[in-house]
């Protein structure tokens, strides 16, 4: 079985912060890592190969700085992966994101099986996967809680729905989304870090690409337009509820009531 | 839509550095002389506003879409069975609201099997109609039948809006039926507006919370958003049913599913606190059993779950999976209350980016109330029980 993971680089720290005076973003250092959540979609894929055989290969899409998350899914287990890398991606929303993703798979190989993690700690939307599953016109299952059996071409899988926990069979090739916490995801081995040659990592750009029309792309191939960005209200303020027992209670009550709690 | 143009006449080594340092997302590069914007950028446009002319912006003119086509602002009904999700009903509050602006009708869109009479109930929120899909083969959620029906709506009708419940379920539905429909989505939107010209402005926060962004999509149609529960306030039912409800039709040959549900648990109940938006917590100055009887009813009764500090989980009185703090679990609630907790810098770490947190305690001088947006100085034994009575006696108005 031949499974391909979705993997993200992005910002080492989620502190990002605007200037309220000039509006310019405050980053403290450009540090990048793997999104965390990619790493339960890795560990089961390569749980999977050891049970199953077959082989993973991973795929991201972002500057070719990126390429570090490829090497670095390679040392816990995958066998190779492609950086989507071009500057006619910049600016990419969901939608546009996703189109690229399922184009660079298509042209990167065939895979019986495509994993995602449940979101990336920087966009934050958890819906990449399954748009990219639409474009490539096959099944997918979020919030797969394990992947408990693979046989007569389908995948058995356990899945949170909001109501209940649900056990279902979907038929290969297809993609899931696993959430975070179900596994224990290995560490990368630094002795297969010597071993990594520049062959294992694919770069795709969008001249490789079956659609050559550039304003599926990027910004141009993106729906949604960021109007502006601004720093959040913050609730700094502190204050205490005073009075006798009685009035706190009311006070206590009031403050419920005004948060929608009840 | 557009793209940046650098003016390479106009760099140079030093006016590079300064570039390179104004991108938040280290997009820009400078290699042998020459200026370079990587797929790391994000069109935030910081470079074209500060950057001197150096790099423009250049417009490209969009295909439009004929937005007086698209009419009317839809809410997907998330629905167990018979059993309507609340998030649907805070939907339909805000769709009645964004639609006053520009005159739509607000519609409900319901998938499903053997619906009954759960459905007749969304008549009573003041939606004036909703378009029904009631097929056997929409009894488990599975993702193709369900995009079908929802795409075949969108054919017919046109909604020029459709705000989905960020639910487990609407997060997969959303983005499938929006990229068939090469739509755009907005993820976990906190506020929306409307805008006069059907554009729907959508607010929600970036990079971890620390950023707003204003969203809209102006070329296409239909606008998708997803909304958590509890973001918007749930509109009070009237007597009177008005709006009708439309039944629709869908071929059979579009429902074909690689996906087959084989059997479904309910979901135990109250094991992660984390994933509660409402805590209780208790701490050493509540631990008598009377007390931590009623953290459980005040907990139960504002929807939420019971936690504690360390010391009591060090005493046995607590399993250790309640536990707030350093060594036990980080939450993030909506809304926090701390009885009797004296607040040490290790629990308040595990809760102090809490969105509301309220604490009681009778020392004036604990710790805790550096932490605390709502500081109540007493008697947790006697302010717990009147704010239980206060909610129950309103619960009984209601109803």
């Amino acid at each position: 079985m031949n499974i391909l993971v979705c993997i993200k680089q992005v910002p080492g720290s989620s502190n990002v912060e605007v200037d309220p005076v000039t509006g310019v973003l405050k980053r403290d250092g450009v540090k990048s890592k793997l999104n965390p959540y990619d790493l339960y979609g890795l560990e089961t894929a390569i749980a999977l190969t050891e049970k199953f055989g077959g082989e993973v290969e991973t795929i991201t899409m972002g500057p070719p700085q990126a390429k570090s998350i490829i090497v670095e899914s390679i040392c816990m287990g995958a066998k190779c992966g492609t950086v989507l890398s071009d500057r006619k991606f910049a600016g990419a929303d969901v939608l546009a994101t996703a189109y690229t993703i399922s184009q660079g798979i298509k042209k990167s190989g065939t895979y019986d099986l495509i994993i995602c993690g449940k979101q990336t700690t920087d966009g934050d939307t958890a819906q990449v996967g399954a748009e990219v599953a639409e474009y490539l016109g096959i099944p997918n299952v979020s919030n797969v809680l394990s992947v408990d059996d693979v046989k007569d071409g389908k995948v058995y899988v356990t899945a949170s729905l909001d109501e209940k926990i649900v056990k279902m069979s979907v038929a290969l090739p297809c993609l899931i989304s696993v959430d975070g916490d179900i596994n224990s995801p290995r560490l990368p081995s630094y002795k297969v870090k010597q071993t990594v040659t520049d062959d294992m990592v694919k770069f795709i750009s969008f001249a490789d690409f079956e659609d050559q029309d550039e304003k599926h792309y990027g910004l141009s191939g993106s729906a949604t337009q960021v109007e502006r960005i601004f720093p959040p209200e913050k609730n700094t303020e502190k204050s205490s509820i005073e009075g006798d027992s009685e009035q706190q209670a009311e006070g206590l009550f009031e403050l419920i009531k005004s948060r929608k709690i009840i | 839509m557009g793209s940046l143009k650098i003016n390479h006449g106009m760099i140079n080594a030093e006016k590079a550095q300064e570039l390179i340092k104004l991108c938040p997302f280290g997009a820009i590069s400078y290699e042998n002389g020459k200026l370079d914007i990587s797929s790391a950028c994000k069109m935030c446009k910081m470079c074209v506003r500060r950057g001197g002319g150096a790099i423009e912006y250049v417009e490209e003119e969009a295909a439009g879409v004929d937005k007086s086509l698209w009419k009317g602002i839809c809410v997907y009904v998330d629905h167990y069975g018979d059993k309507i999700h609340r998030v649907t009903y805070e939907l339909i509050g805000k769709a009645k609201e964004l639609a006053s602006v520009t005159g739509h009708p607000v519609y409900a869109l319901v998938i499903g099997a053997g619906l009954g009479e759960g459905i007749e109930k969304l008549l009573h929120y003041g939606v004036d109609k909703v378009f029904v899909y009631d097929r056997p083969e929409f009894k488990d959620f599975r993702i193709e039948p369900y995009t079908a029906a929802f795409h075949d709506f969108i054919e017919k009708i046109k909604p020029s809006s459709i705000l989905v419940g960020a639910t487990n379920l609407g997060r997969q539905l959303a983005p499938r039926i929006a990229a068939r429909c090469r739509a755009g989505l907005t993820a976990d939107c906190t506020v929306l507006e409307m805008k006069e010209n059907t554009d729907l402005v959508q607010i929600r926060p970036a990079f971890g919370g620390n950023i707003m962004a204003q969203i809209i999509s102006t070329n296409t149609r239909p606008q998708f958003c997803t909304v958590r529960y509890k973001v918007f306030t749930e509109p009070k039912p009237e007597t009177e049913a008005h709006g009708e409800i439309v039944k629709m039709d869908i071929s059979e040959k579009a429902l074909i599913s690689g996906i087959n549900v084989i059997s479904g648990v309910d979901k135990p109940k109250d094991i992660d606190i984390s994933e509660s938006d409402v805590i209780v917590a208790v701490g050493r100055g509540a631990q008598s059993e009377g007390m931590r009887a009623m953290a459980k009813e005040l907990a139960d009764l504002l929807g939420g779950v019971v936690a504690c500090s360390r010391p009591l989980v060090e005493s046995n009185i607590f399993d250790a999976k309640h536990q707030i703090g350093l060594s036990g679990r980080t939450v993030k609630p909506k809304f926090i209350i701390t009885l009797g907790i004296s607040g040490a810098v290790q629990f308040a770490a595990g809760m102090k980016s809490s969105d509301c947190i309220v604490s009681v305690n009778s020392d004036k001088n604990a710790p805790i109330f550096d932490v605390a947006h709502y500081a109540i100085v007493g008697d947790v034994n006697e302010i717990v029980p009147k704010l239980i009575a206060k909610i129950k006696e309103a619960q009984a108005d209601v109803q």
